[in-house]
């Protein structure tokens, strides 16, 4: 069974981005930009499905920038088998994203896909229940554990209310959720390895898909800043504060 | 123009996330429509006739619903929308996973999490873990949108007018069954509907520590627990108490950090709180930044002298 894990090129989960002054977007010149990490955790998780003898194959696919081959070769050093870079400098959004990769898995034929829930820069967490939709596939969202077993796949859930355990048959479309694994680092002799292994580079129009946005950002604002309060010295202090400054108790 | 809500409720009641959402849906204007989806939720039905300014309840009662799976509840609301402008739901776990499902289904970019109604058509959300705030135009014909219940005011009950109308539910094939599930036990208010919120972080050290330092504060002030991601990956807290960027996000009138740095992914989940209190031993803790009132101190002293002194 082949897997298919998409990664995105995201700003580094460290750093606080600043908002344009003009608000036309945020500032990402000469910004770290690393791989989202729900991505890292489903790359984790495919090689483990790997390493348990449940997968044969890892294909990393992302669509962005011709940068967004870093965030391939770290999917590849981690140990993912070959990439798939789908390139446009264009901002893609989740329905498009989950169009263009429907024509990977077509191409592909993975058992398997195992998204990130969340892309820490939108926050839509959208794209993997849509892929699933697109391809009439079983989705099991939030994943916080994986069992495979022959043609099922077992899977449980981080929901409101605790854990919920669903089954779907394969394939289907998994996204990974904090509490699933946590992701190996790249080691020196597999940095090197993963130059060598193959990244085929496309085009959205390649797959015919239309990627026009649906959503204009008409503008980009700073949040409403909050003001650092005051110490206070001593918990009396603060039960009096919090009494009669600011009336909560 | 008219409007679908999808509400969240537990059978019984209406939850007050679906009456914040109200309030968003009134801000678009229009007729407004409300969406009982479950098995055996007759009383919920019932009580969601009570929200103000809603002229119809529909009543999806079958077993298919039972758990809350996407696929069904994406397919239902497939179906019922050629008959709306904008379906609206409560940003939760069953929405998160079920509306993207129909946006596929029916061609359209969903709009997550917004924050504020700018126009039937505008609307602000958050970005970069609260960091951006985007005012986005949606160019579909028809909106789906969630709604980030944190920031929207819950609606009072009306006079309880609305129509009620059962829905016939056209079976799904084959898509993920549900096994079980393990919810987390507690008498507890809701994290995202508590008036105060007490959450502990990596500093609380165990799950005895966390559980023997913050349910008495807790308990005194009728409040819910939160976590930060460090205390719920270390399994001192489970996972559906975590707040921030990625868990839950909440705006209680009072919200009392415990030895919780304050890192952006978890301050975007509380920020929207009235007062914020913190407590951590480093004075240069970022949480500090955001917080009201602040005390510089252990946590193991400060809590129980904190519920000791409020009697
Ligand atoms: C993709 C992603 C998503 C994330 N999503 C979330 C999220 O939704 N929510 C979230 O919370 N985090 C999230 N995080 C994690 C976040 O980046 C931080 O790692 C996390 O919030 C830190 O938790 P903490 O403050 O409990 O621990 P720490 O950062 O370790 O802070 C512990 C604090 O306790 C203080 N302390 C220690 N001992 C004492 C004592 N005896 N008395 C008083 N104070 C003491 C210390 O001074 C310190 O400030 C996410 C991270 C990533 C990468
Ligand atoms: N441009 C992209 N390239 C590759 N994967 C993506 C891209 N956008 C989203 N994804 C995947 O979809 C997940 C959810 O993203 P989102 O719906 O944007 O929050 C991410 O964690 C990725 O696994």
């Amino acid at each position: 069974m082949k897997i298919l894990v998409p990664v995105k090129r995201v700003v580094d989960y460290n750093i606080k981005v600043h908002v344009k002054a003009d608000g036309s977007g945020v500032d990402l010149a000469n910004v770290k930009m690393s791989m989202n990490p729900f991505d890292e955790i489903a790359v984790e998780e495919a090689l483990r499905l790997r390493e348990a003898g449940k997968a044969s194959e890892i294909i990393a696919v992302s669509i962005g920038p011709d940068k967004a081959q870093d965030t391939l070769r770290t999917a590849l050093a981690m140990g993912a088998d070959r990439g798939i870079l789908i390139k446009t400098d264009a901002t893609v959004e989740p329905l498009a994203v989950a169009k263009l990769l429907k024509a990977v898995v077509a191409a592909e034929a993975p058992g398997l896909v195992i998204l990130g829930k969340q892309a820490i820069d939108d926050d839509c967490n959208q794209t993997g229940q849509m892929l699933a939709a697109l391809l009439g596939w079983p989705q099991a969202t939030f994943a916080s554990k994986v069992v495979i077993d022959g043609t099922a796949a077992e899977v449980t859930r981080e929901v409101d209310g605790g854990l919920q355990t669903v089954a779907v048959n394969l394939p289907a479309v998994i996204t990974a959720d904090l509490r699933l694994n946590e992701p190996r680092y790249a080691s020196l002799p597999n940095i090197m390895k993963a130059k060598k292994k193959p990244i085929a580079i496309s085009s959205p129009a390649d797959f015919g898909v239309d990627i026009t946005p649906r959503l204009t950002v008409l503008k980009t604002a700073d949040p409403k800043a909050r003001k650092a309060g005051i110490r206070v010295g001593s918990v009396d202090e603060l039960i009096a504060k919090l009494k009669t400054e600011a009336e909560v108790l | 123009m008219t409007t679908l809500i999808i509400a969240e409720h537990d059978g019984q009641t209406v939850k007050d996330a679906t009456r914040k959402t109200l309030t968003a849906a009134l801000a678009i204007g229009g007729d407004i429509h409300v969406l009982v989806a479950g098995h055996t939720v007759g009383a919920a039905a019932t009580a969601a006739r009570r929200l103000a300014g809603v002229g119809k309840v529909l009543v999806a009662d079958d077993a298919s619903l039972a758990h809350d799976l996407a696929e069904p509840l994406a397919a239902l609301i497939v179906a019922l929308a050629p008959a709306y402008d904008a379906i609206l739901a409560p940003s939760n776990a069953v929405t998160k996973s079920a509306l993207p499902r129909a946006a596929a289904l029916l061609d359209v970019m969903q709009v997550s999490d917004i924050i504020a109604v700018v126009a039937p058509d505008t609307f602000e959300r958050p970005t970069y873990a609260g960091n951006a705030i985007e005012t986005v135009r949606s160019s579909d014909a028809l909106k789906l949108i969630t709604v980030r219940t944190a920031s929207f005011k819950a609606t009072a009950d009306g006079t309880g007018e609305a129509v009620v109308d059962a829905i016939a539910v056209a079976p799904v094939t084959s898509f993920s069954r549900f096994v079980g599930e393990h919810l987390t036990e507690s008498s507890r208010p809701e994290l995202a509907a508590a008036r105060v919120v007490v959450s502990g972080g990596r500093a609380l050290a165990s799950a005895e520590n966390f559980n023997a330092v913050l349910t008495p504060l807790a308990d005194r002030l009728g409040a819910a627990i939160g976590a930060s991601r460090a205390a719920v990956d270390a399994g001192y807290a489970p996972n559906d108490w975590q707040v921030g960027q990625t868990g839950k996000a909440v705006s209680p009138d009072l919200y009392i950090a415990v030895g919780i740095s304050g890192a952006i992914q978890h301050i975007a989940g509380m920020k929207d709180s009235k007062v914020i209190v913190a407590i951590n031993k480093d004075e240069e803790a970022p949480i500090f930044q955001v917080a009201d009132y602040g005390i510089v101190g252990d946590l193991f002293e400060i809590v129980p002298a904190l519920t000791k002194a409020l009697g």
